[in-house]
């Protein structure tokens, strides 16, 4: 092996980094345990010090943007879910939110009030996923075991309201698919009033376990102006001391009524990100709660017959109600021309929908800002000068789920 | 841009039919209003034309300028547009339009929360633009994504290669007319031309992977 010359690179602390002797330039992935999916990093390491970080994605790219053109607005609910599989809801609020805009038209208050219900919801459920992942990347099997034991009532909840337990699309343009069924509230209320317990319980485990620490405090620091520079958005900014939130900075879906907090941290390292993912799941269960008490009864579905698909027992008595349905199944709603943008907080970040309508049944383009693909630019700054063995803390610490990175 | 009059109502309230749910707040009004004026005032024949569509407003500007609009929008006062929270592209094809191509970069302000879309028309016969990245870093990978799948270049980018696809693809596949891959059933009334397309593509699929081929056309 050839030995490199001595380079420097910048550190996140803005630090130089020079050293010398054996350069060795290794793949960390595609298939790594530790890179949540397929994401493979192009790693020049001196001893055990990663001097570049380079991350080559598209493994999973399915070309979901070219699908999008080829569906109904309808169809593409399905395609939301399967790009951040851990938090399919809250794709499916982003995207209805885009299409009800494009139509002009706002869901009823009781499908909104579910609406952040399920969001919420999602956020634990994303968190949970997130926080048993980090920890067993990080050698902390049991934290693993309890998460997954909540996130199981999470998932039977959301199979109970759309007979799905992961790709729910449950969220459609014009409001919901259908009402809560008989006992969910019920259950979900118990959950949310058992669940700021079992956040303690994974706390006791990890908060103050010193290995956990060594492995995560002052690791992957990020500056908040990197972090800005980068469009960095989510809980790893706001664990750069960034308050930056948009269900506080842009309201939608009637967030600006609901009691909560956002959590911020200055340190903007490994440990300040599992902070605020575990305050944030105590502030969701907050909102998921308050959701819960003021829901209003009514229905769950815009009552525009251009846009929602009549039910199912109107269609033996009513014509007008059988024309409308196979309308809008074989050509769908057409919004008129235009173009919007929409953006919510998702457990991940800022995921944004842009869509073109050409006055048709189907989106002329749909593009979606991904937090995902956008944060992992933060990675190469994060974890060069840092240790080869941290990398997989601090992959972890961004949360990326590879579908949506590569759409 | 009508002004939003009186209390916002509750939710159970009727709003009453006017309201348009999607205005724009008044301040993101005057601060849409400041950027056009201040792209006028100095790129004056840059600033092709502005289009409103629910309380969004969308300024269309010339590509060679791209890169002094974001700066400026960015520095000044009135607008403050210090974040791209989005970057791709439309290709116009099906709609007939000229030029083919446009860049989309939907600008957001930290400071009054404002947002901006600047749609930078392209032409098919010279897909380029200026790259943003030195300005704005965070559109480093979306810039990439935009070559990718659309093949325009971004001029100065630092890495301009493709990021979703494998270095050796053939095509954009965002462009409208690149196929989206479905094969004809074979019957018996169209087996010729099936046949006659299957070897077609075949024909294509060795020249795609030919060793000959270089792979980047910057």
């Amino acid at each position: 092996m050839a030995i490199a010359p001595p380079r420097g690179d910048t550190a996140a602390n803005g630090t130089q980094v020079i050293l010398s002797g054996d350069s060795m330039t290794i793949n960390m992935g595609p298939q790594h345990p530790s890179t949540h999916g397929v994401l493979r990093l192009v790693l020049d390491l001196e001893g055990e010090t990663v001097t570049r970080c380079e991350p080559v994605i598209g493994y999973l790219h399915t070309g979901f943007e070219k699908t999008y053109e080829e569906k109904t607005y309808l169809q593409g609910v399905v395609l939301t879910d399967r790009m951040d599989y851990l938090a399919p809801l809250s794709n499916n609020l982003g995207y209805a939110l885009a299409i009800e805009r494009l139509l002009g038209i706002e869901a009823p208050p009781r499908a909104t009030v579910i609406r952040v219900l399920l969001a919420e919801l999602t956020r634990i459920n994303n968190h949970l996923v997130w926080l048993g992942t980090q920890a067993l990347d990080l050698g902390a099997m049991s934290a693993f075991f309890y998460c997954f034991r909540e996130r199981e009532v999470l998932l039977d909840l959301f199979e109970m309201m759309s007979g799905a337990r992961l790709m729910t699309s449950f969220i459609r343009p014009g409001g919901l698919m259908a009402d809560l069924p008989d006992g969910w509230i019920e259950r979900a209320e118990s959950f949310l009033r058992e669940f700021p317990g079992h956040i303690v319980e994974y706390e006791s485990l990890l908060t103050e376990n010193e290995i956990f620490k060594e492995r995560t405090i002052g690791i992957g620091i990020l500056s908040p102006e990197q972090a800005q520079a980068l469009d960095l958005t989510g809980p790893s900014l706001r664990a750069c001391g960034i308050p930056w939130d948009l269900r506080k900075l842009a309201p939608y879906c009637g967030y600006e009524t609901y009691d909560f907090a956002v959590p911020t941290l200055t340190g903007g390292d490994v440990y300040d990100r599992y902070l605020i993912r575990m305050a944030e799941m105590r502030e969701s269960t907050k909102i998921a709660l308050q959701a819960i008490d003021r829901l209003p009864t009514g229905p769950v579905m815009t009552a525009d017959r251009k846009i929602a698909i009549p039910p199912r027992a109107e269609l033996a008595t009513s014509m007008e109600a059988l024309i409308h349905h196979f309308k809008l199944v074989s050509e769908g709603f057409k919004p008129p021309e235009g173009e919007v943008y929409t953006c919510i907080e998702s457990p991940k970040g800022e995921i944004g929908f842009y869509l073109v309508s050409d006055g048709t049944g189907k989106p002329y383009r749909c593009h979606v800002r991904a937090p995902s693909f956008i944060n992992l630019q933060s990675l190469p700054p994060m974890s060069v000068g840092g240790l080869v063995a941290d990398l997989v803390a601090i992959i972890g610490s961004i949360d990326p789920v590879l579908g949506e990175v590569d759409r | 841009m009508t002004a939003q009059t009186g209390p916002t109502t509750s939710p159970d309230a009727t709003p009453p039919p006017a309201a348009d749910p999607y205005a724009a707040s008044e301040v993101h009004a005057a601060v849409h209003a400041a950027a056009q004026e201040l792209v006028s005032a100095t790129f004056g024949e840059a600033l092709l034309e502005v289009q409103t569509f629910r309380g969004e407003t969308t300024l269309v500007v010339a590509r060679e300028r791209i890169r002094e609009i974001l700066t400026i929008l960015r520095q000044d006062e009135r607008t403050r547009f210090d974040r791209i929270s989005n970057l791709t592209a439309v290709d116009y094809l099906d709609l007939g339009r000229e030029p083919r191509f446009a860049v989309v970069y939907h600008l957001m302000s930290r400071t009054n929360l404002a947002r901006l879309r600047l749609r930078a028309p392209v032409p098919e016969d010279d897909p380029w633009t200026d790259s943003v990245t030195d300005l704005f870093p965070s559109v480093n990978w979306p810039e990439r994504e935009v070559f990718d799948l659309f093949g325009i270049a971004f001029r100065g980018h630092p890495n301009p290669t493709r990021i979703l696809l494998p270095d050796d693809w053939d095509g954009h596949p965002l462009r409208k007319d690149y196929p989206i891959g479905a094969e004809e059933i074979e019957f018996s009334f169209n087996r010729e031309v099936v046949e006659a397309d299957r070897a077609k593509t075949t024909g294509e699929r060795e020249e795609r992977y030919s060793p000959h081929r270089p792979v980047n056309n910057f």
